[in-house]
């Protein structure tokens, strides 16, 4: 068969999907730049054209500024913690122990619960009046009087930090585990042999192994982690005092909450930007921890 | 082997027991909470075991009684089946054939890359013009409207999943069939899709547990039973004025059921559908 014939027809089979993915990312993502040039609302007028106004207006403000702090410091702090305790967990897995398959069975239930039923749970943990926190840290004495975590601008983002950790340290946990296995038993016992300690075992024989999956899980997860919504959506909304609002609340709130169809555009596309500087110089990372190794 | 020093085995173990606390405490606590009666959450100390198993909330929920909590539970538990079911569906409808052309047509390998390039955009950069498409074609607050807005993440996921499924089935075989004869579609239906069947299974499921998560476009273009999925029908409850915190619980615990279940029943090919995703990349 000829490389042309074989072309078209591997085109003709990505057909039906390239329909839909125009139909519900190419066309909407087209029209979220067309409406983020006008003043459009999101039920009722059309809109006109009004240039960089809304990008000017969002950048401007202090809203946007305020968020994006927020945002990072939520995924800079979050998967810094899931990616070292992720690695912790999948040593200790990576140990011969008693317990240790039924564990591991363990660690896929945060994974499988759903995003939505995580938020609420934490929530309930929180509740400033029957959470359990409150009533584990009273009884132990590491506080005598009740807190309302979600409830205070100075801790409900550790919070909500606290809660989106738990829910994804053990994917990391997994994909770490899963490249640990990997490593020779042979290096291992080698470096052994040789009188390695253990930090140096682990830095030279060890993490070369790690470094690729690693990098890929810590793309994914801040890339994840910048997107968040449903988990401060339910547990807070943003607030107090704003204190918890990431650019997607921030978006949420434009378009949907005031109607700012257009507005709401331009904010979604600056953060589309920058989720995508991220996501290129990751890629950048990877490509050279993968040339590295 | 590593040398079996006590102290280090002590330290193995206390590990290995903090860990399991740290994961199982939260999840047996909602539980717990569910079959609490209220009385037992809202003491003070709080009565961490309930003094009586209470599974009123079960029946309450599950109940299909006209216009009780139950009926608009049990809908949205619903919603959120034929949601997903759906949007599993179309998804690997589309994905098998444009996974198999990219695995074995080098030439246009490049094209997986802009199909894995829009997990990375936000859904809010889609969601005004979904949410005026859907409206303008009568398509809000519909399980079929929602279902369609799924295959924005569900569609691209599926084709890099069941790619990475197509490339670890030999070519050769397939060329030895193509020699012997076969067309296209037989060779498909004979030889790549019975060796891809559990690759296939995974990624549906993968793909199903992806749609009952989600909550950001269903809450955006649902609005009550007829199409409020269960994601969003609990997030009402958590954040509603609703005081017993055993019946948001009960709900939490039904929406979990489900994933969990699969998650623990399939886990050895969730664990190596996500690494080879994840190594692969």
């Amino acid at each position: 068969m000829s490389g042309t014939w074989i072309t078209t027809r591997a085109w003709l089979l990505m057909l039906p999907l390239l329909v839909v993915m125009i139909a519900v990312i190419g066309w909407p993502l087209v029209d979220t730049v067309r409406l983020s040039f006008t003043d459009a609302r999101l039920v009722g007028t059309e809109g006109t054209f009004v240039g960089f106004d809304n990008y000017a207006k969002m950048l401007g403000g202090s809203n946007f500024l305020r968020a994006f702090v927020t945002t990072t410091w939520f995924a800079v702090v979050s998967v810094t913690a899931e990616m070292v305790i992720g690695v912790l967990a999948a040593l200790l897995l990576n140990q011969q122990f008693r317990g240790r398959t039924a564990l591991r069975a363990l660690m896929i239930l945060p994974w499988a619960l759903p995003t939505v039923v995580n938020a609420t749970l934490w929530r309930l943990i929180y509740n400033p009046e029957y959470g359990a926190l409150n009533a584990a840290l009273t009884q132990i004495g590491l506080i005598d009087s009740y807190r309302s975590w979600l409830g205070e601008p100075g801790s409900a983002l550790t919070a909500l930090i606290i809660a989106d950790c738990w829910k994804n340290f053990p994917l990391v946990a997994l994909i770490a585990l899963a490249a640990l296995q990997a490593v020779p038993r042979d290096i291992t016992a080698a470096s052994l042999v040789d009188g390695a300690g253990p930090f140096n075992r682990f830095r030279y024989v060890i993490m070369p192994y790690l470094a690729g999956p690693l990098l890929v899980a810590l793309v994914l997860r801040t890339i994840e982690a910048f997107k968040v919504f449903d988990l401060i959506w339910v547990m807070t909304r943003g607030g107090p005092a704003n204190s918890t609002r990431t650019l997607s609340i921030l978006v949420y709130q434009e378009a949907f909450s005031f109607q700012r169809a257009g507005s709401g555009a331009s904010l979604a596309l600056i953060v589309t930007l920058l989720v995508t500087v991220l996501a290129v110089a990751y890629a950048g990372l990877v490509r050279k921890a993968a040339g590295a190794s | 082997m590593e040398r079996q020093n006590p102290v280090f085995t002590a330290f193995v173990y206390a590990s290995a027991l903090l860990l399991a606390a740290i994961i199982l405490a939260p999840i047996l606590w909602l539980f717990v909470m569910s079959i609490s009666s209220a009385a037992d959450l809202s003491t003070k100390p709080l009565n961490w075991w309930p003094s009586e198993i209470d599974l009123s909330r079960y029946r309450l929920l599950l109940s299909t009684i006209e216009n009780s909590a139950g009926a608009a539970f049990t809908a949205s538990l619903f919603n959120s089946l034929k949601v997903a079911g759906m949007a599993t569906l179309a998804a690997i409808a589309v994905a098998i054939p444009a996974a198999w052309a990219v695995s074995r047509t080098p030439s246009i390998s490049w094209s997986l890359y802009g199909v894995i390039a829009t997990y990375m955009l936000p859904p809010v950069a889609l969601a005004v013009p979904l949410y005026m498409g859907l409206a303008y074609l009568g398509l809000l607050n519909s399980v079929f409207g929602l279902a369609l807005v799924y295959l924005t993440i569900l569609a691209p996921f599926t084709t890099w999943l069941l790619k990475s499924g197509f490339d670890s089935i030999p070519k050769e075989i397939e060329s030895a069939a193509m020699i012997d004869g076969a067309r296209l579609d037989q060779i498909l239906r004979l030889i790549t899709l019975p060796l891809a069947a559990p690759v296939m299974a995974t990624s549906a499921l993968f793909a199903f547990l992806l749609a009952w998560d989600e909550f950001f476009y269903a809450l955006l273009f649902t609005s009550d039973l007829r199409a409020k999925t269960l994601t969003v029908a609990i997030s009402d409850l958590a954040g509603g004025r609703v005081s017993d915190y055993g019946l948001i619980a009960t709900a939490g615990v039904l929406a979990a059921l489900p994933p969990v279940l699969i998650g623990l029943v399939m886990q050895r090919a969730l664990i190596s559908g996500l690494t080879s995703g994840g190594v692969k990349g």
